[in-house]
């Protein structure tokens, strides 16, 4: 009976955590597409409900009630598979972020391992798309978001290794909390940046949206998929965005942590806190999104492998023998 | 503990069903996919018996990286439509002995590794570094790896290294007649560099790139 309450009492906790997150994924689209409207001068969606805050849904609504087609030459299973890969690696990511220091799903040893793990993952859904829609587009634009996501995962391995060295765990929980006197971003601040555009890259948004290039490739890996398909991969897109920004605000921005523990700040609940500094990041991307023209591909590859990576190599030598040098290593 | 072994046996089974589903599989892509879902089962079982860190990495650096490549070679040899023929042809292939031989080699060595564990309990007592149970897997992994085990732990990191500069040396070819952009030169470029100011004669024209 004990057992069977506990199974209940996470089915719970994870419903309280994905609904909250389903919803703000349809409503940072909507951000998305208001700042981009903002930018040029346009007013952006505002027809449905107040502020066409709606319009996602409605977007959602169509999307359901569009028929799915999958292409007779295509790989059937591969096919249905990939978009449910997107969303579903997507939302597990969720389980180990910190809200707070008690509101956390799962806390294990090795958080920070775990969401990278999850993160990389993530390029399956991209391929198996690609690959089964047996058609040259989505094929191309499959090949090209792989090797774009191998490439700048790299440089994000080495960038987390600089926090750790700060924190001396993995646990998300402690890399919040050895956060409480100074946030990484200012000791950190080149690191933080390149994990910024390394983030741009790895969640595939311009500009680096190379993959679904709509000049070279129609619309890359999702050329074929339509309907709800379509809409998975759209929300597991969106979902993957925000969980990025997640990852920045808790390795460099200080997570659930107030920027000052003084009275007007400290009395905003803990979670609020990750969610202003996630919105802010969300807000960087989609001004991005509307400034900067996209790059070339090979730029992109150089701008990985020759820039950011020896680079942040040499940060995490520097950091290293920083804290060594002034005997400020976590645990000795 | 039942919760636990059920869990146990779903992963073990899928690891099993998708290793043979590699082999027998007849499309070469699929045979990949299995084997990113081998691996990931059996991550699963790492973290299961309590080596987290292991279990992450081998998710990182096999599924997210190494099987990545994978797949990408078999997709551009374009070997999908090539199917599977061992089964279909009448075992001409001189390519049995061969695994035939591995396997066994293989077989011989679990054999020897499991009887050494389960005949003689006491060949754990033989190792002789301490095992701190308060420490995390991360923390002991890194204080053995880095103090006791550099050397070793050096000496792998060298062998890829030549391996990767050997990849790199086989692959590489020096094209001729490609222009380069140097984003040095592109920005250090001023205003006397791109514009010449020219009087131009009647009748006498300028030439250009001479």
């Amino acid at each position: 009976m004990a057992e069977l309450y506990i199974f209940f009492e996470q089915i719970y906790k994870i419903l309280f955590l994905l609904i909250p997150v389903l919803v703000s994924v349809a409503m940072i689209v909507w951000l998305d597409r208001r700042v981009w409207a903002f930018v040029q001068k346009r007013r952006g969606p505002n027809v449905v409900g107040p502020f066409g805050l709606f319009q996602t849904l409605a977007d959602a609504l169509k999307y359901i009630f569009k028929e799915i087609i999958i292409p007779a030459s295509s790989n059937k299973v591969i096919f249905i598979l990939a978009p449910i890969v997107t969303m579903t690696l997507a939302l597990i990511a969720w389980a180990v972020i910190p809200f707070s220091e008690t509101f956390v799903l799962a806390d294990i040893n090795v958080g920070i391992l775990y969401l990278f793990a999850v993160s990389s993952l993530g390029v399956y859904g991209i391929i198996m798309g690609g690959w089964a829609s047996n058609s040259k587009y989505p094929f191309l634009g499959a090949i090209r978001s792989a090797a774009q996501m191998v490439s700048y995962e790299v440089s994000i391995g080495v960038i987390i290794i600089n926090v750790l060295l700060c924190v001396g765990s993995l646990n998300l929980s402690d890399i919040v909390l050895a956060q409480e006197d100074l946030w990484f971003v200012i000791p950190l601040f080149p690191m933080f940046i390149i994990f910024f555009i390394s983030a741009l890259a790895e969640t595939n948004r311009p500009p680096f949206d190379l993959p679904e290039a709509e000049a070279e490739l129609v619309a890359g890996y999702q050329t074929e998929y339509s309907g709800m398909m379509y809409a998975m991969f759209w929300l597991g897109e969106y979902a993957n965005i925000l969980l990025m920004c997640a990852m920045g605000s808790i390795l460099f921005l200080g997570g659930w942590l107030s920027p000052i523990d003084l009275f007007p700040f400290n009395i905003i609940p803990a979670p609020m806190w990750l969610i202003l500094k996630i919105l802010f990041l969300f807000i960087l991307f989609a001004l991005i999104k509307a400034i900067v023209p996209r790059y070339r591909y090979d730029q992109l590859m150089k701008l990985g492998w020759k820039i950011f990576l020896p680079f942040s190599l040499i940060y995490v030598v520097l950091t290293a023998s920083f804290l060594m040098y002034f005997n400020l290593l976590p645990g000795s | 503990m039942i919760a636990h072994a059920i869990v146990f046996y779903i992963f073990s089974l899928i690891a099993i069903v998708s290793a043979i589903m590699v082999t027998v599989s007849k499309n070469t892509v699929n045979s990949v996919f299995f084997l990113i879902l081998d691996f990931i089962s059996i991550s699963c079982l790492f973290i299961m018996i309590g080596a987290e860190f292991l279990g992450m990495i081998m998710l990182i650096v096999y599924v997210g990286a190494v099987a990545v490549l994978f797949l990408f070679v078999v997709m551009m040899l374009n070997v999908a439509q090539q199917k599977n023929e061992w089964f279909n042809s009448s075992g001409r292939s001189s390519h049995i002995p061969v695994g035939l031989l591995v396997s066994i080699i293989i077989f011989f060595e679990l054999i020897i590794v499991i009887g050494g564990w389960k005949y003689k309990p006491d060949l754990l007592d033989s190792i002789t570094i301490e095992i701190n149970t308060d420490l995390t897997n991360t923390q002991s992994l890194g204080s053995v790896i880095y103090t006791d085990y550099i050397h070793l732990f050096q000496l792998s990191g060298m062998v890829l290294l030549v391996a990767m500069i050997g990849a790199i040396v086989l692959t590489f070819r020096q094209r001729s007649g490609v222009k380069r952009q140097s984003y040095f030169k592109q920005i250090s470029r001023d205003r006397k560099d791109g514009i010449e100011l020219v009087e131009v004669e009647n009748n006498k024209g300028v030439k250009i790139d001479a």
